[in-house]
């Protein structure tokens, strides 16, 4: 009965401080049609700044509070609402990369900040002092957590119920426009929305701090149980909101004292690294369950009509650009050093990963929040195999792809922000559940991998592997490119344009983008093999989801719509990725601030330096006369159009529509 | 029999109910006819038919079969093809690719893996008048041009029903004209044509038969002239003079 009550009290703790944050990215969703991915992120740093204050500077506890939750969280959300602007209106994939940003720009600050070389902790509030109930003492800690949860429920319904500001912020989210013509102040709104997201938010990380410890990761993906949440609560109801954290918290709490017990009782032991996984992935778990099985939220439709397609190099070109890169690869790669080799191999093998972004985000148009899961599952594949025969490669691409497809089948009829999701929940699994599992990847954490050979000859030179992988990219990128340029390219964009037009012309949809997340995941998978082949090694930390996010991040920068897109974002996500610490950091801001300012264009900094390029040659053509521009620009791919005229396109205004 | 048959179709969203216990046919060779003022429920019944919207009650029954619970990919592989009020023609790519997309969802995945010139691509954009746009962009073409590349589109899946959502908005008097006798030259060939219009003269000039939407219930139903005869209908959509000038206005405002 005492451990019954005290596991009850320690659930309603964790349950209501995930209310607590949860509540706020409902708010903010709700008000502003901003789902924001960073809402973790945000705790983790408030948390961070609280230890700052209580333990750094040594204001008492209620000070630092107060500081944190009222002062700094607020002001920091009116700055947000700033970035965030007009950012409701735009595409899903738009708000959910500029969200991405937020998350690797609070990670990247923290790290500048708080160092992780120093070990740090906050106490509990009151430090252990508690009160006796029915037999069991209860810190106040957990308490006030309780209580405080209530009280940010009862105000929140208070709030949006019973005053004109809360109308107001309600109204907001259906039309601005005719909302400001009604006198209501659609800026002030947000930035109110915005700000009391983030003081929900840095509450909810205050209150976790004690108890999840002060490090960069643990606390911002311990939000995802408030993703999982706000989902019961379809981003609206609070009540129901509330309802799912506390389930959650108390579901969490019961796991970690009943299941072993339970196990025992039906003859299965359940050790504690199961124990401890099943536990950590129970939200991740509702989440992804939540999103397959609930009635969908109906998004947004009829919005995005023409895109901004980076223009298609005719074939020729192409060749002779493969041609001309693998050439400069080959005296690069000759002239390199030992260890820079491995990072050039590591570059071309992220360069693959790229590409299979280039297929599913830069053609198909759907953000993953997980590709290095696909990753991953190719690399245990050539782990496993044991041998030389590129048939495991080939294996391990064909697995990756099987494993797409499923993730696929499963989350169908997701789209936009919910597909986005169901892809993080689905990569927090596989850290969680499959890549730690003693049966992936060993109990050492890394098992050895035997490098592919090749017409009975073995890649026992980095740098012929190296090579050898760079003309996998390269003829993978021709690839990818014969198939945009044909009926599968043309009928990516029109299903971009135009889903309900593609089904009443007899598309099949579903199987549509099962296949194309199917190829995307493969090429991933691939590109695993090889890279586990590169460094004759496979360690589960090198998929993590936390992998993945900067991954679409320098998929927006690089430009996700090219190939020499993918081939830059291979050597930025190699650089990203393979520097630590507090440089590391610097690398997520400057990323961030990047895919920030150019979410709006997926085609990336090779776009643009494409277009300086034509303009540049364009003029000199000019000069020598024999070229009309009107005609030339007619002459051009789409993309060009575009370029000239981005608003029409992006509106559809130039479509007409009403 | 009729080749499409909507009966007793009820749409309801949340408190408003779009569709009333609508019951229509529409017949092969034979353009017929969809009209009632803004918020008849047209549109909707057109999602109905075409599967974007499932029917509270009510059966959609095509080609004898009954369709209600297909999907629209199954239904437009049955022969079932639209066009849109709100304008969904591919916006980034051009005409000509507008309608080649059309044919390669039509000829199925087999045909995706080799390049192959359509001859029908031409043929069709030549028929429907659209060879000056061929190579522009969808979403830089005029509203009345964007209607046409996506009964283009319809055209390219060799539909046996073609529903057509206010096809003549945007044109002029003398394109609408040209826009009534190809309509005229596709339902000869054997095609069943279903048209939403706002365009009095052309629903007049060249429907068969007539039916009349009014608050989602089918008020009326018949030849143009008794159409036109009908004292329902006047009241209730051609109205009084004044109501139809508005009506004119707000056609012309769209």
């Amino acid at each position: 009965m005492e451990l019954f009550v005290a596991t009850t009290v320690f659930g309603l703790y964790i349950g209501s401080a995930y209310a607590i944050a949860a509540s706020g990215l409902v708010l903010t969703y709700s008000t502003t049609r901003v789902f924001n991915i960073a809402h973790g992120a945000i705790s983790m740093v408030m948390a961070f700044l609280y230890w700052q204050l209580r333990v750094e500077v040594g204001l008492p506890t209620w000070l630092s509070v107060v500081l944190v939750v009222f002062v700094i969280a607020p002001v920091f959300g009116v700055l947000l609402s700033r970035v965030m602007k007009g950012l409701g209106d735009a595409p899903v994939s738009v708000s959910l990369v500029v969200t991405v940003a937020l998350f690797m720009a609070m990670v990247g600050l923290a790290t500048q900040f708080w160092p992780s070389s120093e070990n740090r902790t906050v106490d509990y509030f009151f430090g252990f002092s508690s009160v006796n109930l029915l037999g069991v003492s209860v810190g106040y800690h957990y308490l006030i957590t309780i209580a405080l949860s209530a009280v940010v429920a009862g105000a929140l319904w208070f709030l949006l119920n019973r005053t004109l500001l809360g109308t107001a912020m309600r109204a907001a989210v259906d039309n601005t426009e005719l909302l400001e013509l009604f006198g209501a102040e659609a800026n002030r709104i947000s930035m109110l929305s915005w700000a009391l997201g983030s003081m929900l938010a840095g509450l909810g990380g205050v209150l976790l701090a004690a108890y999840t410890g002060l490090d960069y990761y643990s606390l911002t993906f311990l939000v995802v149980a408030a993703f999982a949440a706000a989902m019961l609560g379809q981003l609206k109801s609070l009540p129901l909101t509330f309802a799912g954290a506390i389930g959650l918290g108390l579901g969490s709490s019961y796991i970690q004292n009943y299941l072993a017990d339970f196990g025992d009782a039906i003859g299965v032991t359940i050790d504690a690294t199961t124990l401890v996984g099943i536990q950590s992935a129970l939200p991740t778990f509702l989440l992804f369950s939540i999103l397959v099985f609930a009635p969908q939220v109906r998004l947004r439709v009829g919005q995005v009509k023409g895109i901004l397609a980076a223009r298609v190099p005719g074939s020729v070109q192409s060749n002779a650009a493969a041609v001309a890169t693998f050439a400069v690869g080959v005296v690069v790669v000759l002239s390199l050093g030992e260890n820079a080799v491995q990072k050039f191999g590591l570059a071309v093998a992220f360069a693959i990963v790229m590409l299979s972004m280039v297929l599913l985000t830069g053609y198909g148009g759907y953000l993953s929040l997980a590709q290095f899961s696909f990753v991953g599952i190719g690399a245990a594949t050539v782990a496993k195999a044991e041998t030389t025969s590129p048939l495991a490669v080939l294996l391990a691409a064909l697995f990756a792809a099987l494993a797409g497809a499923l993730v696929a089948l499963t989350v169908l009829r997701l789209t936009g922000l919910y597909l986005a999701l169901a892809t993080l929940a689905f990569g927090q699994l596989m850290d969680k559940l499959v890549f730690s599992a003693n049966f992936m990847f060993g109990a050492n954490g890394s098992i050895p991998v035997q490098r592919m050979g090749l017409l009975g000859g073995d890649f026992g030179d980095d740098r012929s592997y190296v090579l050898f992988m760079l003309g996998v990219f390269l003829l993978l990128g021709l690839g990818v490119l014969t198939l945009r340029r044909g009926p599968v390219g043309r009928l990516l964009i029109a299903l971009r344009d135009s889903p309900q037009a593609c089904g009443t012309l007899g598309l099949n949809q579903r199987w549509f983008r099962v296949a194309l997340f199917s190829a995307s995941a493969g090429i991933a998978g691939l590109a695993g093999a090889l890279m586990a082949g590169l460094q004759e090694i496979a360690a589960p930390q090198s998929f993590a989801t936390i992998a993945s996010l900067p991954t679409v991040l320098v998929a927006v920068v690089a430009g996700v719509t090219t190939i020499s897109g993918a081939l830059l974002g291979g050597f930025l996500l190699m650089l990203t990725l393979t520097t630590t610490g507090s440089p590391q950091g610097m690398i997520f801001i400057v990323l961030a601030v990047g895919a920030i300012l150019l979410a709006r264009d997926p085609n990336g900094l090779v776009n643009l330096f494409y277009q300086a390029v034509r303009t540049v040659t364009g003029r000199v053509r000019d000069r020598v006369g024999s070229w009309d521009p009107l005609a030339a620009n007619a002459a051009e791919s789409p993309g060009d159009r575009d370029a000239i005229e981005p608003e029409l396109a992006e509106t559809g205004v130039g479509r007409g529509a009403p | 029999m009729a080749l499409l048959e909507v009966q007793d179709a009820v749409v309801k969203f949340g408190g408003i109910t779009a569709v009333d216990n609508a019951s229509f046919a529409a017949e092969a060779g034979r353009i017929t006819g969809l009209i009632g003022p803004n918020g008849a429920g047209k549109t909707t019944t057109f999602n109905v038919i075409t599967g974007l919207q499932p029917p509270t009650s009510g059966d959609v029954r095509y080609q004898g079969r009954r369709v209600t619970t297909v999907t629209p990919d199954r239904r437009a592989k049955m022969g079932m093809a639209r066009t849109f009020q709100r304008l969904e023609a591919f916006g980034s790519l051009t005409v000509r690719e507008n309608v080649m997309a059309a044919r390669e969802i039509h000829a199925g995945p087999r045909a995706w893996w080799r390049t192959r010139h359509d001859p029908v691509v031409d043929e069709i954009i030549a028929t429907v008048g659209l060879t000056e746009y061929v190579d522009v962009r969808a979403d830089l073409v005029p509203t009345g041009v964007a209607r046409l590349v996506e009964l283009a589109r319809a055209l390219a899946i060799e539909p046996e029903l073609l529903l057509l959502d206010e096809p003549s908005s945007g044109l002029d008097e003398s394109e609408t004209e040209q826009f009534g006798a190809l309509l005229q030259q596709i339902a000869a060939a054997g095609t069943a044509i279903v048209m939403v219009e706002h365009d009095m003269n052309l629903v007049f000039a060249v429907c068969e038969h007539i039916y009349v939407l009014d608050f989602g219930r089918v008020i009326a139903e018949g030849t143009p002239a008794e159409i036109r005869a009908n004292k329902t209908v006047q009241a209730a959509y051609l109205g009084t003079p004044d109501a139809a000038a508005e009506s004119a206005e707000e056609v012309e405002s769209r």
